[in-house]
């Protein structure tokens, strides 16, 4: 029996880790409107801070338009600034 | 002549009748500066995510206009007097927010960004 490689019984599965891309550029988003609470929802953890660029794979255009966004949000009491288990 | 979108917060113990007079009376304002109003929206009660002015819901407007750049100054000044508003923002709207505005009005169907599936962006019925 030659030894040329180990045999495992399951296959070896390597995690291939799917390529983040930005959202908005790939759908063709042009504006994102500050007043979408669920939408942007998506952008924060469940303390209601913003999540970071490479969490959400956005561009640094679009980030910073999020970033915006969810500000205007919170000023206008449709997002909270602080809060627990929001999601 | 740049559009602008104002989003007012009223208390929630106004009427019904107040808060018309109150929405009215911004409209009479913008339009007396020779200003146009594009649309608006009225979004009724909802509760806020954190009190405000130590009210925990609030009557949400929403309106899009255009006008000179000098109008906004006067129009903050103005709705700082006014107690039934507690609170009040105006944006600027650029080229892509008017579309995405005007598109939402007429009711097309706006795709969300949905990262899994290939969103197939068919006529909604209102508009064929």
């Amino acid at each position: 029996m030659a030894k040329t490689d180990i045999k495992y019984l399951t296959t070896q599965r390597v995690e291939v880790r799917q390529k983040k891309y930005c959202r908005f550029k790939k759908m063709g988003i042009k504006y994102i409107d500050y007043k979408d609470g669920e939408f942007l929802k998506k952008f924060i953890n469940d303390q209601g801070k913003l999540l970071p660029r490479r969490l959400t794979g956005n561009s640094l255009k679009f980030q910073r338009k999020v970033a915006t966004a969810v500000k205007k949000c919170r000023q206008m009491a449709i997002l909270p600034y602080v809060t627990d288990l929001l999601k | 002549m740049s559009s602008y979108e104002l989003m007012v917060i009223f208390t929630p113990v106004l009427s019904n009748e107040e808060f018309n007079a109150g929405t009215k009376n911004l409209k009479k304002f913008i339009t007396d500066h020779d200003g146009e109003i594009v649309g608006e929206d009225t979004w009724g009660l909802k509760s806020l995510a954190y009190p405000i002015a130590k009210k925990t819901t609030g009557l949400y407007y929403v309106m899009e206009y255009q006008a000179e750049t000098s109008l906004n100054a006067k129009f903050t000044i103005q709705m700082n007097r006014d107690e039934s508003i507690m609170r009040f923002m105006i944006t600027v709207l650029d080229k892509h927010a008017v579309a995405y505005n005007d598109r939402k009005r007429r009711g097309i169907k706006i795709e969300k960004p949905v990262p899994a599936e290939k969103e197939s962006n068919q006529l909604t019925e209102k508009e064929a």
